[in-house]
């Protein structure tokens, strides 16, 4: 594969570890900033990423050049404004911003330098979960050394921008996520989400105008501003541009993620890159993008990994990060332990969320354990549809925890009966 | 432990005072000013907690809301080594649950318990981001993968043996 439609990932695994600044430049980093910095206005770069179509990596898909349009231009640059790398990965079964963390930092850096000239930030936070040790020592390293070599600083270039990152390891909570909570997080005050509007766009961290970015997005703003938008477009092999970090967990031969160009069939992707199902086990549903995506069925398998096919199909791209469930193991347990994370990892802010998913996790548990009642069915029914995508809770965490239930009660609808039924899990013996 | 009643050593205070004075407010360094205690004594006493929230002009109750709220800090005593096993999705479809029971055996505690000898301290947590290496586990700061009942008991065991 040509070394130019895997971008993102192009220098990540070789021997040395992370490249320096120096091996970062000669392997093409630094183009892109200083053709930003010297050759674009703030406008002319924003343009570019709309007409790039890039779109968040980090779950939601929102357009990243119309997130950054809503900053406010007037006044212009003397006002503080804050760009935020979104590293708090969390969603389980998702391991792709490690994978770009870890493995080149020095991408994030010249992508967060880009985005702060576009949206004209001088202060750079990156959000990173606390669990990710390495990660955070090779980026406290990378940005050391871009500082020290004049890429982080006052003047970057001489151009008159200045621009300065800072890391924050979080103390882990995955509501942390969820931008709003990020920013209140940040500012040294409990993870709740705030309500919008105001957006972080115009009113942010400590009221400042905001733009928060996930990881991988600002890692492809180097290669889209060095190579136009009209080469990242030509990437994707359907309506979405670029390529994407995809992954598959769960009981395939090999486990693990590949950049491959955005809207690559899941079953290329499971059978080709993650060698198939293992021997004896075979594909019975998947969640396509993380916890927070609704199941969809192994006959769905074929489902192109973009944002409209996959929501076409069901679901959402989510992350694009797959967990599949095999025929071994037991949906309603799966079902169990999503719902077990979604309710430990509620916020406690809003009512039907705080006491809503806990009800959902013990009468899951009753069922997987042999205890359930036909009623129970019935109930979580009920929180499927009052928790769900209809705003009746404050933010997204519930919708999210209650797409795999509905999904899952519709699919695994003879699973749940015979646990009823049998008063047991009938793939205990197996499992 | 019995550092309850110690004072947070000067060099301490000084990183905090710094990390609260570099912050656009000072309650903004409350999570990082956490960690740094605890990175020193393993855990945040309320004597420590206390202290920091004045170095951080706090109310004890306002820091000690925040220490409560995220996973990663920790008021009450752990051990000389924490292991934070996985026990979100991928790792429980590859059998993170029979690592666990093997981990409750050999250690002779529960999740969220710690071995009489004060070596290991075991806790469950959110994904690891180790998804293709599933079951996966956090000891201190370095992460293991691919692991089974058999390689999860014998880092336990390194751990135990390993001096004070």
């Amino acid at each position: 594969m040509n070394v130019s439609e895997r971008p993102l990932t192009a220098m990540i695994g070789l021997p040395d570890g992370p490249p320096d600044c120096a091996a970062y430049g000669r392997a093409g980093g630094w183009q892109a900033v200083r053709r930003a910095l010297r050759d674009m206005t703030p406008e002319a770069v924003i343009e570019t990423v709309t007409a790039s179509k890039l779109r968040g990596r980090g779950g939601a898909g929102f357009g990243t050049g119309q997130k950054w349009s809503f900053v406010p231009r007037d006044p212009p640059a003397t006002r503080r404004k804050y760009l935020v790398a979104n590293a708090d990965e969390m969603e389980p079964g998702t391991f792709k911003d490690r994978l770009l963390l870890e493995g080149n930092p020095l991408q994030l850096v010249e992508g967060m330098i880009i985005a702060g000239y576009a949206i004209q930030a001088g202060h750079g936070v990156i959000f990173l979960r606390g669990e990710y040790h390495l990660a955070l020592a090779r980026l406290n390293h990378a940005i050391a050394e871009a500082r020290q070599v004049g890429w982080l600083g006052e003047n970057i270039l001489g151009s008159g921008f200045g621009f300065e990152i800072h890391v924050h390891a979080s103390g882990g909570r995955y509501i942390c996520g969820e931008e709003t909570a990020l920013l209140t997080a940040l500012e040294g005050r409990r993870a709740q989400p705030r309500s919008k509007p105001p957006f972080p766009q115009v009113g942010g961290l400590w009221g400042a105008p905001s733009v928060v970015n996930n990881v991988e997005t600002l890692c492809n703003l180097p290669h889209i501003v060095a190579n136009g938008a009209e080469w990242f477009l030509s990437l994707g092999l359907g309506p979405d541009s670029g390529t994407k970090i995809y992954g598959v967990s769960g009981r395939v031969r090999r486990p693990g993620a590949w950049e491959l160009p955005m809207g690559t069939p899941l079953r290329e992707i499971v059978e080709h890159h993650a060698g198939g199902m293992r021997d004896g086990y075979r594909l019975r549903a998947f969640l396509p993008g993380g916890a927070s995506t609704a199941f969809l069925d192994a006959g769905q398998v074929d489902v192109a990994m973009e944002y409209g096919a996959v929501e076409k199909a069901g679901s959402r791209l989510g992350t694009g990060l797959a967990i599949l469930l095999d025929d071994r193991t037991c949906p309603v347990g799966m079902l169990h332990n999503l719902e077990h994370f979604f309710a430990q990892e509620s916020c406690g802010w809003c009512t039907p969320c705080r006491d809503g998913l806990p009800w959902v996790e013990r009468l899951l548990d009753a069922i997987e354990s042999g205890t359930g009642e036909p009623e129970d069915l019935d109930r979580l029914h009920d929180h499927a549809r009052l928790l769900g995508p209809m705003g009746r809770t404050f933010c997204a965490h519930a919708p999210g925890a209650m797409a795999p239930l509905a999904s899952g009660l519709k699919l695994f609808r003879e699973e749940f009966d015979a646990h009823i039924r049998q008063r047991a899990c009938p793939l205990r013996e197996t499992a | 432990m019995s550092t309850a009643d110690t004072l947070l050593p000067p060099d301490l205070r000084a990183q905090i005072t710094e990390l609260a004075r570099a912050e656009h407010r000072p309650r903004a360094a409350s999570v990082s000013a956490l960690t740094l205690v605890q990175a020193h004594f393993g855990w945040v006493s309320d004597a420590h907690l206390a202290e920091t929230a004045s170095l951080l002009g706090m109310s004890p109750a306002d820091l000690d809301g925040i220490a409560t709220y995220f996973n990663l800090i920790f008021r009450r005593p752990v051990g000389r080594h924490v292991i934070m096993l996985c026990d979100s999705v991928s790792c429980w479809i590859m059998g993170r649950d029979a690592v666990c029971a093997r981990l409750q055996a050999r250690l002779g505690i529960r999740p969220g318990e710690t071995t009489a000898d004060g070596a290991v301290t075991l806790l469950p947590i959110v994904c690891l981001g180790h998804c293709d290496h599933a079951p996966a586990m956090l000891v201190d700061h370095t992460l293991h993968g691919d692991l089974d009942a058999e390689t999860a008991e014998h880092l336990a065991d390194t751990l135990r043996q390993a001096a004070p």
